[in-house]
């Protein structure tokens, strides 16, 4: 939990008409000058907490504040934040400045000031050179760029991004992933980011969350939700996951035991606090922490290769074991040298000090 | 090594493209280019009597011209057309902002409303009007009945006013049309934009909304606006000796003057005007540079 608060809801919700639940009790706190990204499937609500925020939709119930004042009334003409918009929603019948401009002369800036403003936006951004061109004439990644120089330009409390980068093709959006996280530390600016992108999420944000069902699954940085996911949602959704049903079976100082089927897997006690009620839990193993040899060992199961995907340095193998459950292992190319082929009877093991977690539902 | 299936495709098909353009290339030839060609040819021809006259000659625009008697006429139907367009575009916005904007789940029975009066002859929605606007009409016994007037007036019927109202009316539908079709295509997220840099809603009307409306104001007006210029049916029965139009004078030229040299040259004056005027609008329009 941040210790500053800059803007935060409180138990909202929102149903649409016809029964679509948008927003299920939502609570998130905002630091100011982070950058949080709200990552999940479609639907599940990320989108539709940005247009609350930005007032665009009122919650069926709940409150919003925006530095400890309660803004869940205002219209979004009243309310210091400003959206990059998906489709970016430029002004098509005026030029580069005059979108760049037009909220600065709703707020009565001298033009002077204005046109002052606008250049230096647009510089920030990398367009000054296209201040009069026509939108037209802009390519999606310019669009993009405006959008954005006519959201800050307004230096609005919070900035919030619906999906920005969504239409840009791959690389470019790479690079412009890397520039609004330049932009948001030099500006010093909150910025809210809506991505179903998980790569992206991980790769700009401060902290994410992850929501599914109008629900938030879970908060945390970047690490910490690779590292420990809370549920098999966030699990499945950040990176690749086994899933594993294992039995708790023993606990050794800071480890605990667990049995897959024949599949001993260790956890680190500290981090997983679980009573040892006998029921079956799921287990979160990465891929890269499975080990795949040709030959059996201590603590080993076999296992069917099913697949064998190249990955550039690592190989992704498909395979179910004896208990008939999928698993997916990633091993680097010099470990797989002896070649591991489709068919093959392999034998699977955790990795030693490998990072595996308990999951919720 | 033969490939049968690469045999070139283009015999079905150009006699599939020719057949598919034929109706439309009739059409325009006959009934249209035809036509016009006829009424151009008519406007140089010397009037004997005979249906396409006699010799070459200049004097039917020499009429048009230094008869100042046309040039009011042709003004006044301007200035009647103009009214009309007026009325029709400041009605028939709200009508389709309130579609595009408003109206939800019933925008397909209100669009459908709003052909309806295709539905009846056109005769017969003008004698309507006559209906209402008589001296013993229903407006008249409404406001004498409700005490604003003591005794009916004779200033709605067979006036300028009248014919206004009436081409309004009935032109309503064709300017509905595309202004809803252009506040349809405006995307939303420009609305949501404009009131996330801290538009209200009249702000994001007058600078949003209706500069990306222009174009299909543009269009209503000129389909509104063309054809008004030249009706004659809604001047003659509703309009009175004082609205007389230049398709009035024109009908008067192929009917009772039986002079179709004249009447030809008098439509091909007309249409100089209205091309003048249209090509005036749209260069002004694309200047404007509504909606890249």
């Amino acid at each position: 939990m941040p210790n500053e608060v800059l803007l935060r809801l409180e138990a909202v919700s929102k149903r649409f008409p016809g029964g679509v639940v948008g927003l299920d009790a939502m609570d998130l706190e905002v630091a100011p000058g982070e950058f949080l990204s709200l990552l999940g499937p479609s639907g599940c609500g990320k989108t539709t907490s940005l247009r609350v925020t930005a007032g665009f939709e009122t919650p069926t119930s709940g409150r919003i504040f925006l530095d400890g004042r309660d803004i869940t009334a205002l219209r979004p003409f009243d309310r210091p934040v400003n959206t990059v918009f998906q489709d970016y929603a430029l002004f098509p019948h005026m030029n580069v400045a005059e979108n760049v401009g037009f909220g600065l002369s709703l707020r009565k800036v001298p033009a002077a000031a204005q046109r002052k403003q606008v250049a230096t936006a647009l510089d920030m951004v990398g367009l000054g050179e296209k201040i009069s061109a026509r939108v037209a004439e802009l390519s999606g990644g310019q669009r993009q760029r405006v959008a954005l120089a006519r959201a800050i330009v307004c230096k609005p409390r919070i900035l919030l991004l619906d999906e920005p980068l969504s239409a840009l093709d791959a690389h470019l959006r790479e690079h412009m992933q890397m520039e609004l996280k330049r932009l948001q530390s030099s500006l010093g600016m909150t910025f809210v980011m809506v991505t179903h992108d998980q790569t992206e999420a991980l790769s700009i944000s401060n902290r994410i969350v992850v929501m599914n069902k109008g629900r938030i699954e879970q908060v945390a940085s970047p690490a910490l939700l690779y590292d420990r996911p809370a549920t098999k949602f966030v699990a499945g959704f950040i990176g690749t996951m086994n899933l594993l049903e294992a039995r708790l079976v023993g606990r050794d100082g800071a480890t605990l035991r667990y049995m897959s089927g024949d599949l001993p897997l260790e956890l680190s006690a500290d981090q997983n606090e679980v009573s040892a009620d006998g029921r079956a839990h799921t287990i979160g193993v990465r891929p890269e922490d499975l080990v795949a040899t040709p030959s059996a060992g201590l603590a080993t199961v076999p296992a069917k290769i099913e697949s064998v995907v190249f990955h550039g340095r690592t190989l992704r193998m498909h395979a179910q074991l004896i208990s008939g459950a999928p698993v997916i292992i990633d091993a680097s190319r010099q470990a797989a040298e002896t070649a591991f082929d489709i068919g093959d009877i392999v034998h699977v093991r955790q990795r030693p000090g490998a990072n595996s977690v308990v999951l919720k539902a | 090594m033969i490939e049968v299936g690469a045999k070139p495709p283009t015999r079905a098909p150009l006699a599939f493209r020719a057949g598919m353009l034929a109706p439309g290339v009739i059409v325009t030839f006959l009934l249209i280019l035809f036509a016009l060609a006829l009424v151009v040819f008519l406007a140089f021809r010397a009037n004997d009597g005979s249906l396409l006259g006699a010799g070459f000659t200049l004097r039917n625009f020499e009429a048009v011209i230094f008869d100042q008697l046309n040039w009011s006429v042709m003004l006044r139907s301007l200035v009647i057309a103009g009214l009309v367009t007026m009325a029709t575009v400041v009605t028939a916005f709200p009508v389709a902002y309130y579609l595009a904007f408003h109206a939800g789940r019933r925008r397909g029975l209100i669009l459908f409303l709003v052909t309806l009066p295709f539905w009846t002859s056109y005769l017969l929605r003008v004698f309507a009007w006559k209906v209402v606007l008589a001296y013993n009409g229903v407006l008249n016994s409404a406001l004498v009945g409700s005490g604003l007037l003591s005794e009916p007036t004779l200033a709605f019927l067979n006036t300028p006013a009248a014919v206004v109202v009436t081409l309004a009316h009935a032109y309503a539908p064709f300017a509905i049309l595309p202004i809803y079709v252009a506040l349809e295509t405006i995307p939303k997220s420009l609305i949501e934009a404009a009131a996330d840099l801290g538009a209200k809603s009249w702000t994001t009307f007058r600078r949003v909304i209706l500069p990306n409306a222009m174009p299909g104001v543009m269009a209503a007006a000129l389909v509104v606006f063309v054809p008004t210029v030249g009706d004659y049916v809604t001047p003659a029965l509703v309009g009175g000796p004082s609205s007389t139009m230049i398709g009035s004078m024109i009908q008067a030229q192929f009917g009772k003057a039986n002079d179709w040299p004249f009447g030809a040259a008098l439509s091909v004056a007309v249409m100089l005007v209205i091309l003048t005027l249209v090509l005036i609008v749209r260069t002004s329009d694309t200047r404007l540079g509504r909606r890249a």
